[in-house]
This record gives structure tokens, C-alpha cells and sequence, in this order.
């Protein structure tokens, strides 16, 4: 049996969880408020994943960026191949929330949609 | 129009960050028809436009969503109710009396509100309630007393927030982080995931001012060393930082001499706390609490000012946007009957006044009138020090009337209390509430 102590990361109420593994099997855990709880402690001493937030460039908007989101969590070693296929990235103003700006980024399975809207500016 | 030729609401927010849209939102719909919102941004959302993170409103909307499309549910909400607002207008001064030459006005409570935009220029207007929103600041370096020059790369994290997720530009390369604020943990995984390299966060107090989530998905995740005790005590580079001295702390906070380590680096975030933004409210005459830095206010959140209200980190710091809302939502409902019953909305019966006991550093409200309670009223505060396996305890004169066991209460983290308004009205001859953490 191993123990494992985690910090939910699922809302920022950040429960202290106790996993119980027994050969890579969990056994137990405790410490969760909710059941987002139970579902992450599972996942994260199995396998690990995250929802990666950034910016991509917006041409002839009325800002210069617009903030992102991998629209699903996507494995923790894949981060940094997300980043390197977001940078890469460039849109045209008008953008709205939800649009998808690019399908299954980096291998993924995921999109990566915008959480923002940014007008075009007006000439 | 009132008799001066100023234009009048019902309720002015200043403000339109989450709170100011909340209070908005609900004033609206508990019946208040005039509302205006002044914000001095070009955009609607406050600080949440910045905050591209994910992890806002799970306990409104069951789902995790950024910054921007939290403030984006709000903003949409806020236009399908009509509400008026005016943008890139910033609210220069308050007074909780009628213009003059309007001193015969029939309403006695009338407030003059101030403002500029490059729209309109210099305007006054006056208002029968004013709700603050204007949210808070970041401590500047000049609170730090940090020996040296003053090159460039020293930005306070919420500065060097906004230029990389909207101004889309990159301070530095080569980052220390002074203080664990939320805003500075959250800076060190943009800043890694932006390509520079994140050296460390130092942290005077022997716990983390941030959020625990944030330092696992923040720093842990990232390597980044969190190190407590510890704290800046010289800055190198005349034109721009080179590299800053980083010194562990005894526990009275100074620097344990033969500790320094140096730091090679070109950037230097602070965040080292955030301020309540009342130069506004002051200007008022509203009564600040030297604890909170934010207005001293009743169960309904009405400052020391009548018909003037105050919520989010206006009033005190949140670090959950969801309180924010809630907050807001019942200050705009309490100035919306604040209008209904005009001036006569002030109580008459006696006001108790909640006391903080051991290891409470402050309440929101800080006085309550129980005929003015409702149903039910929420006490927010937060702790002074680590408390573990403890239980937060109510008492109404000398007796106990709630205990709520915390496996973990930090200072970095808001907690509440809810109290029931029929025992508040039914306990004879209430004259204290007091909230104080226990032993378990
Ligand atoms: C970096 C950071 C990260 C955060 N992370 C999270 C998180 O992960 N989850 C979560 O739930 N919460 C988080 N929060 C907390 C939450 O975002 C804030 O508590 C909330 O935004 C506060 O709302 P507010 O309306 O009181 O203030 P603000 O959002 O600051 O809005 C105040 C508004 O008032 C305007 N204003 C000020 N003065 C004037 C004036 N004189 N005239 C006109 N307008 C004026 C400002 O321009 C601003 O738009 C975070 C906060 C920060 C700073
Ligand atoms: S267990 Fe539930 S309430 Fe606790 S941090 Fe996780 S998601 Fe939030």
C-alpha cells in the first residue's frame, strides 16, 4: 500500500486529498469536498493531465492578442508541444468566444477554441 | 434632470469590473430601473479580462471557465437587461451631499458623482445610492523599501499580466518573483510557458500568500522553487536589473546576514499584495477599516455613508471571483430597496456589532441589524496564521451557536459563516456576535 498526498486543482477550493494505491490500483480517497475531487486524485496518480490557457496574435483587432484554452484537459508531457503549436498560430479579428482556432493541437484530441471576443478595428 | 441641470439615477456603480456588473445585474432585477455604470477601461470585466487562467466559476456555474468568459456570461446578462453604462470614463470624485446650488433639493440623501472622458470631458451627475466597485491595486515597489537604484524590469505582476495576455509582449526573460500572491504564481507558469525562465519565488512569511491550487499547478508542476522565509534585499543594475540578492528571513522578517544568494536575472515581479482602491470613498466621508483598507460596512453592505454601498475587492480582498458576485449581488439588491424606502430605509433598532475573536483578522459586515438580516446573512473574514485541525466558532452574547470544523484555514484563503436571521432576531438582548477559531 502507498499513500499519496495531493492538492485538488480541479477549483480553487484546493482540498487536501489522501490516495491509497496498492500496485498501481487506487484503493481509497479522502479529503474531497466533491466528486471532481475523487475523479482527480484518480487521474493524477495515474495519468496526469491539464487545460493549457495562453494567447495567440489576432491580425486587425482591437487588441493585439486573444486568450485561449485547450477545450478539454490534455496529458501533463504534452504541455509544452501545445505551447510550441499555439505560438504558431495567428487570427483574424473578428474573434468570439468558442471559436475554434485550431483541431486537435499538438496530437491532442484537443481544440484549441478562443475565450474571448475581439472586435476588428475600425478603419 | 434635477434642478441644477445635472442628470440623475437612481443608483450609479462605480466600477464595472465582476462586482459592479453583479450589483448591476441584481439591481436590476429587484426592481431599481435607473442604473448607470461607470468604468474607466474601454471594456466591461475588470480585472478578469487580464486573468486568461482557467479556474473561475465553478461554484456559479458548475463548470471551470477563464477570466474573460466569466466576465463574458456577466456582460451579456448586463446588456440583455438594458443597463447603461459609459466606458473609458474615469470616476474622479464622490460627494455624499447634493451639488451646489441644488441644496434645496426635497431628497436629502442625494450623492454628486464626478467624472471625465474624453467623450464628455468633465461631468458632474447625481445619484439617490452609489455602489463602489472599483476594485483593488497591486502594492507598488515604493512599499517595499528595497535598497538600490531603480532600473528598468521591475514590474508588479498584474502590470507584467497585462502585457503579456493583452498587450501581447514579453517583459523579460530571466524572472524572480517577490511575494506568492496569486497574481505572481500565476505569472510564473505564464512567463515558463512563454519561454523565460522562472529562477524562484520568495516569500517573507513562512506560509504562502496564494492559493494551494496555484502552487501546485503553478510552481510544482514547473519545477519553480517556492522559498519561504525569504525575501529580496538587493537589486543589481543601474539601467536594468542584472541581478537581485536573495536573503533568508528570521522570524521577525529581517534578513539573516550570510545568507544572500545572488540571482542572475533581467526581470523582477512583485506581488506583494493588493490594496483596496477608496481614495474614491474616503473623498466621501466613508469610514475605512485599518485592517481591510476597505469601507467599514453593515449586513445590507452600506458603508458608514447611508445609500452608499461598497462590494468586491473594493471592499475587501477576494480570491474567488464567485464571492465577488454573490457579494455584489446582494449590495445591489440592498441599494435597489434602498431606493424603494428613500431615505427612511435607515434602521432605527440597534446595530450588533460583530467582534472578531482569536485568530480572526476581520469581518464582512462588520455590524449587523438583525431586523435588517433577511433570512440569512453571510459573514466573510479571513484567519491571521496557519490554523490546522481547528473549528470556526460563532457566539451570540456568551454563548456558542455554531462550530465548523477546518481541516486547513490559511490566511491566503477567504472563509464565511452564514447566520441564520431568525436566531439573530429571536436571541435576547443580543449585543455581540463574535467569530473566533478553536482548538478541535
Ligand atoms: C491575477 C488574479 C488572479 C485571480 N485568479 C482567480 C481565480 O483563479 N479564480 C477566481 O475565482 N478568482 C480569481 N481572482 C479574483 C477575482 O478575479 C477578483 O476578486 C475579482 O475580479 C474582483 O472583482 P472587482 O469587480 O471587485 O474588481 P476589478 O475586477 O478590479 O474591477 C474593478 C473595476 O473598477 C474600475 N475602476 C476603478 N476605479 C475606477 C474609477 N475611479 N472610475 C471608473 N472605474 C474605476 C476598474 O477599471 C475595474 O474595471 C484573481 C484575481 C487576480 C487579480
Ligand atoms: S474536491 Fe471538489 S471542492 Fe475540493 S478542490 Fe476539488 S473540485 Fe474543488
Amino acid at each position: 500500500m502507498e499513500t499519496r498526498n495531493l492538492t485538488c486543482i480541479n477549483c480553487p477550493m484546493g482540498c487536501q486529498l489522501t490516495v491509497v494505491t496498492d500496485g498501481g490500483e487506487v484503493v481509497s480517497v479522502t479529503g474531497n469536498t466533491c466528486p471532481r475531487g475523487e475523479i482527480y486524485a484518480r487521474k493524477e496518480v495515474t495519468h496526469p493531465t491539464r487545460i493549457v490557457t495562453s494567447t495567440v496574435s489576432v491580425s486587425g483587432g482591437v487588441i493585439p492578442v486573444v486568450s485561449v484554452k485547450t477545450a478539454s484537459d490534455i496529458p501533463k508531457e504534452s504541455i509544452q508541444a501545445v505551447m510550441d503549436a499555439v505560438s504558431g498560430v495567428c487570427v483574424n479579428a473578428p474573434v468570439s468566444i468558442g471559436d475554434v482556432l485550431l483541431e486537435n493541437i499538438a496530437g491532442t484530441g484537443a481544440a484549441l477554441v478562443a475565450t474571448k471576443n475581439v472586435a476588428a478595428k475600425q478603419l | 434632470m434635477n434642478k441644477a441641470g445635472l442628470s440623475y439615477y437612481d443608483i450609479v456603480i462605480i466600477g464595472g469590473g465582476p462586482a459592479g456588473l453583479a450589483a448591476a445585474i441584481s439591481a436590476k432585477e429587484s426592481g431599481a430601473d435607473s442604473i448607470l455604470v461607470l468604468e474607466r477601461d474601454r471594456e466591461l470585466g475588470g480585472i478578469l479580462n487580464q486573468c486568461i487562467h482557467n479556474g473561475f466559476g465553478l461554484h456559479t456555474f458548475k463548470e471551470e471557465l477563464t477570466g474573460p468568459e466569466y466576465a463574458a456570461r456577466f456582460i451579456s446578462r448586463f446588456h440583455e437587461l438594458g443597463i447603461d453604462c459609459r466606458l473609458n470614463t474615469m470616476v474622479l470624485d464622490l460627494k455624499a451631499e447634493a451639488p451646489s446650488g441644488d441644496e434645496g433639493s426635497s431628497n436629502g440623501c442625494i450623492k454628486t458623482i464626478t467624472y471625465s472622458s474624453r467623450s464628455e470631458g468633465l461631468v458632474q451627475i447625481t445619484a439617490g445610492a452609489v455602489i463602489l466597485a472599483m476594485g483593488c491595486r497591486e502594492r507598488p515597489r515604493g512599499a517595499l523599501n528595497t535598497p538600490g537604484y531603480r532600473p528598468a524590469g521591475i514590474y508588479t505582476a498584474g502590470t507584467a499580466q497585462r502585457l503579456v495576455n493583452i498587450e501581447g509582449c514579453m517583459p523579460g526573460r530571466r524572472v524572480v518573483i517577490l511575494g506568492s500572491g496569486d497574481i505572481g504564481l500565476i505569472m510564473a507558469r505564464r512567463m515558463t510557458l512563454e519561454g523565460a525562465k522562472v529562477l524562484a519565488v520568495a516569500e517573507v512569511m513562512p506560509y504562502s500568500g496564494g492559493l494551494k491550487r496555484n502552487i501546485v499547478q503553478c510552481l510544482d508542476d514547473y519545477g519553480i522553487p517556492l522559498l519561504l522565509s525569504h525575501t529580496v534585499t538587493e537589486i543589481k543594475g543601474k539601467e536594468r536589473v542584472e541581478a537581485v540578492v536573495i536573503s533568508e528571513v528570521d522570524e521577525n522578517r529581517r534578513p539573516v546576514p550570510g545568507t544572500e544568494k545572488e540571482y542572475e536575472c533581467d526581470t523582477l515581479l512583485l506581488s506583494v499584495g493588493l490594496l483596496p482602491e477608496n481614495e474614491l470613498s474616503r473623498g466621501a466621508g466613508v469610514g475605512i477599516s485599518p485592517v481591510t483598507s476597505g469601507p467599514v460596512v453593515s449586513e445590507s453592505l452600506e458603508t458608514s455613508v447611508p445609500g452608499v454601498f461598497a462590494c468586491g475587492n473594493v471592499l475587501h480582498v477576494h480570491d474567488l471571483v464567485d464571492y465577488v458576485s454573490e457579494e455584489a449581488a446582494a449590495a445591489g439588491k440592498r441599494a435597489a430597496e434602498y431606493i424603494k424606502g428613500g431615505a427612511s430605509a435607515g434602521s432605527d433598532t440597534p446595530c450588533v456589532p460583530v467582534k472578531t475573536g482569536n485568530g480572526v483578522r476581520y469581518t464582512v459586515p462588520s455590524y449587523i441589524h438583525p431586523d435588517k438580516a433577511g433570512e440569512r446573512i453571510t459573514l466573510r473574514f479571513r484567519v491571521g496564521d496557519v490554523y490546522r485541525d481547528c473549528a470556526i466558532c460563532v457566539y451570540l452574547n456568551d454563548s456558542r451557536i455554531a462550530r465548523k470544523k477546518a481541516r486547513i484555514l490559511a490566511p491566503g484563503e477567504m472563509q464565511e459563516v452564514i447566520l441564520s436571521g431568525d436566531e439573530l432576531r429571536s436571541f435576547p438582548d443580543l449585543t455581540e456576535i463574535k467569530v473566533c477559531i478553536e482548538a478541535n
